[in-house]
């Protein structure tokens, strides 16, 4: 035996002793589906381009956030985020102030002139989409992207749909959707304005299509009806919206009455008071706490100074002399009319009651059915007409931008996957990562950012945005307080925490593996991973 | 403190590694290439803290020391787990003698080492509670005294768990063990009883003594690579959870010794030459009940008629304790 002079016994390492049959449960990296991807009606994976902004790399993360929605600028801008209400960040101090950051990156993008990656090799196959608002922008840049020939038939004179009738200036500022137009617009995608379509299947042939994607929006003001004595001045609020972009500026007079109580409703009574009316009062039938408007959007509609009558009715129109009826809430919560009257002096009435879509363009589709005033498609986004599929708020859904560039998307790669011949079938979602799996020790307390606001003076004299961006610093400050909830963020905890050395590193970017040799399976790892990326899972005997 | 904290609020601050700061403010045991002193396939139970925290400081003092460790190991625990003839995990020089004599020992391999000239080579003297309060005590405070060129680290995990979990003098009040049963009217260790060994040894004056915590491994590796950088005695003090001897479940190991510490039942601190010289300021205070609701050697405390009185008690223990070691934040 060859050992120094004194030792007359070798030793052997422990390596020869395998612990990992100890083992009755193994710890297994996972994946799971952070609450904001969850959330997301556009499919954003946030946290995965939340991580590209933590490092700085701004444009790396923009180009994983366009991977999924084409309106970085104008989304950050208008979505009502329903991601920041998932946030499990939430439940440690404040969610991560997402859409700022979305917006932050939007505009580093504009300010850069960064481009979207030129599309692959042609399909050989040309689509026809209807209606050039945020559905059918959405869907033209995916199936661009996909390969495919993309023409838009717009109506209007000007892209954008409600982007641009819809939501005023102050909210979006049109130089930042031109912008995003403009660029998906550069993928080769054909724009024909002022182009009506009155029988889709006569576009269709006329133009040669293999498919068509209709995207019309609801552009319809909904009437309701009321007495009236003397008709006094009426307008409905998509006209009152839309007359702001076309030129034609809507004459409101000083004293203005919005009935309704959606986004619409706040959206029509700020605009009135940059257009100088002293008053702008919103009737409403119901409660704050029921009204469908976004809470956050009342609250700056407040600061203007827009006041609102909650529980009223209009009742009659005499000229200038509404009656409103005072209603109380049943059993139900439905509002019920209590008799008392009162009377308002105003110029003009604005009814923002909703909207419906104008589906003369489909009369003569066979298999087609339409419900509620609205088109029913199937869960590929397709209408019962083959070949033509439909989305945004001309389908059942709830009316917002995100959900209409969601619906875009996803109508585009089922267009793209019946264009060939197949179907598309959507990746397995992971398990949703929950707050009770988050480790909240290892994370910072850190309250949110806040974006500067316009002052009120200065919003009820004019068009200017309301809501700032975040500086550098902030928007990097911000995005490193996503939690990375369920994706594993290379924080080396599980390689720090083993006894047994059985994680292994396999370095940046690799994330880590486990040593089942030596793994005793006493959870340690899982059990102070941050974000929930472990899995404790049973062994089988 | 040595420890500059990060001013690196929103996440991964207190993560072992983190891609967003520089390597070199990332903690030892981050590095793809750390020493991995006690390697895999040691015996240790799942969960065990006494093996992480001794990977923690060793492989943090082999980084201090350039890879010129020698370590000195009392019987305990470590001793057993990690070298049943013919096996070792130890990837350093590694030496056991006898229960209580591990002091004893590193004195001398210290001063076989300056006799022979080797100023580089670094002697760590290490074992658990009962090798190093009760049955070391005598060797380790002539080493202290003499000002032996050694660092001894104490990995504590309360009690003599090699042998069956009997009480040792760092058992805590109250704490069930095989030896201070609580069965038939008796409420487990006595209240007043034990020591505390980090402020013995400081009051020996030697030039380094510290607390340290498997939940704060940053701390913990400032302490000993800062330690590694003096000469002299010095001794640092680790509490290891036991999932065996404390009744709790192996994958609530840090988490003890993070509650053990925000509760203030364990104080980290440092002192040189016997002065205070820096604390851990708790970051989540906790009450007691949080850290003891865990363990089944407290189970007699709670269930239906929780002992309110006994809780109290230990409540007012780590109460002192912040108050004495300026813990608060």
């Amino acid at each position: 035996m060859d050992t120094p002079y004194g030792i007359t016994l070798d030793t052997g390492s422990s390596l020869a002793n395998h612990t990992g049959t100890w083992r009755t449960s193994r710890p297994v990296y996972v994946d799971r589906l952070p609450p904001c991807n969850h959330a997301c009606p556009a499919g954003e994976d946030i946290q995965g381009w939340l991580y590209h902004a933590e490092s700085g790399a701004y444009r790396e993360a923009w180009q994983a956030l366009v991977q999924n929605n084409p309106f970085p600028a104008v989304m950050g801008r208008v979505c009502y985020h329903p991601c920041e209400s998932a946030c499990n960040r939430a439940t440690l101090d404040e969610a991560v102030n997402i859409h700022a950051v979305e917006r932050f990156l939007g505009d580093e993008a504009l300010k850069h002139h960064w481009k979207f990656d030129p599309p692959p090799e042609a399909s050989g196959k040309s689509v026809l989409i209807v209606g050039a608002g945020p559905s059918g922008l959405s869907a033209a840049y995916h199936l661009a992207r996909l390969g495919h020939r993309v023409t838009i038939y717009e109506a209007g004179p000007m892209a954008g749909g409600m982007m641009r009738f819809g939501i005023p200036k102050y909210r979006l500022p049109r130089d930042v959707l031109d912008a995003e137009i403009d660029r998906i617009l550069a993928l080769g995608v054909t724009l024909e304005l002022d182009r009506r379509v009155d029988d889709i299947l006569e576009a269709m042939r006329g133009g040669g299509f293999d498919a068509a994607f209709l995207a019309v929006g609801a552009h319809i003001g909904k009437r309701t009806e009321i007495p009236a004595v003397s008709a006094g001045r009426i307008l409905d609020a998509v006209s009152v919206l839309r007359g702001m972009e076309t030129g034609e500026r809507p004459q409101l007079g000083r004293r203005v009455i919005v009935y309704g109580g959606g986004n619409t409703a706040l959206d029509v009574a700020r605009t009135a008071k940059r257009l100088g009316a002293s008053e702008a009062l919103i009737v409403y039938r119901r409660t704050r706490e029921q009204m469908p408007a976004h809470a956050a959007e009342l609250e700056e509609a407040l600061e203007e100074g827009v006041m609102v009558r909650w529980l009223n009715t209009i009742k009659r129109i005499d000229d200038t002399t509404f009656t409103v009826e005072r209603m109380t809430l049943d059993a139900e919560g439905r509002p019920q009319p209590t008799g008392e009257l009162e009377t308002i002096e105003a110029d003009t009435l604005v009814l923002a009651l909703g909207q419906d879509v104008d589906l003369s363009l489909l009369d003569h589709v066979p298999g087609l059915a339409v419900d509620k005033g609205v088109v029913r498609v199937d869960g590929n986004m397709m209408t019962g007409h083959a070949g033509i599929f439909a989305g945004g708020d001309m389908v059942p859904c709830e009316r917002t931008v995100t959900v209409a560039v969601g619906h875009g998307k996803k109508a585009a790669r089922h267009v793209d996957a019946w264009l060939r011949g197949s179907v598309y079938t959507p990746l397995p979602k992971h398990d949703l990562a929950a707050a009770a799996q988050i480790n909240a020790w290892y994370y910072a307390d850190a309250p949110k950012s806040v974006q500067p606001a316009l002052d009120a003076l200065r919003r009820q004299s004019g068009f200017e945005e309301v809501l700032g961006g975040l500086a550098e610093d902030t928007a990097l400050f911000e995005a490193r307080r996503c939690l990375s909830c369920g994706n594993c963020f290379e924080c080396d905890n599980c390689y720090g925490v083993c006894p047994d050395n059985a994680v292994v590193k396999l370095g940046p970017g690799k994330r880590f593996e486990i040593n089942y040799d030596y793994c005793k399976g006493c959870a340690l790892c899982a059990e102070e991973c941050p974000c929930g990326a472990i899995a404790m899972v049973p062994e089988t005997i | 403190m040595k420890l500059q904290p990060v001013k690196f609020y929103q996440k991964q601050t207190f993560t072992v590694g983190n891609r967003l700061v520089a390597g070199h403010a990332r903690a030892v045991q981050a590095n793809m290439r750390r020493t991995n002193s006690l390697n895999s396939g040691h015996r240790a139970c799942q969960g065990c803290g006494e093996a992480l925290g001794a990977r923690y400081a060793i492989d943090a003092a082999m980084q201090a020391t350039g890879n010129r460790v020698i370590a000195v190991n009392a019987t305990g625990c470590l001793e057993v787990f990690s070298t049943p003839y013919p096996e070792t995990s130890w990837q350093i020089p590694w030496i056991h003698s006898l229960f209580g004599n591990a002091a004893a020992v590193a004195s001398g391999v210290a001063a076989a080492l300056r006799v022979k000239g080797r100023k580089g080579d670094r002697v760590i003297a290490q074992g658990g509670d009962g090798g190093t309060m009760d049955i070391g005590f005598g060797c380790l405070s002539g080493m202290f005294e003499r000002n032996d060129d050694v660092l001894y680290i104490c990995y504590d995990n309360e009690a003599y768990m090699n042998t069956g979990v009997q009480r040792s003098s760092a058992t805590p009040a109250a704490a069930h063990t095989a030896t201070t049963p609580a069965a038939r009217g008796r409420s487990g260790n006595v209240f007043g009883t034990g020591k505390n060994l980090p402020l013995i040894a400081m009051a020996h004056e030697i030039p380094y003594v510290a607390t340290a915590s498997i939940a704060n491994l940053r701390d913990l590796e400032v302490k000993v690579m800062y330690a590694m950088s003096l000469r002299g005695a010095r001794y640092i003090h680790i509490s290891v959870p036991c999932p065996l001897g404390w009744g709790s479940l192996p994958a609530d190991t840090i988490k003890l010794a993070r509650l053990a510490v925000e509760s203030g039942l364990f104080p980290l601190f440092e002192a040189e030459n016997g002065e205070i010289t820096g604390r851990y300021q708790l970051r989540h205070r906790v009450p007691v009940t949080e850290y003891l609701k865990l363990q089944k050697r407290y189970a007699h405390l709670f269930g239906d008629t929780p002992d309110l009185r006994t809780i109290g008690e230990i409540q007012a223990i780590a109460d002192r304790n912040i108050r004495r070691f300026g813990l608060a934040a």
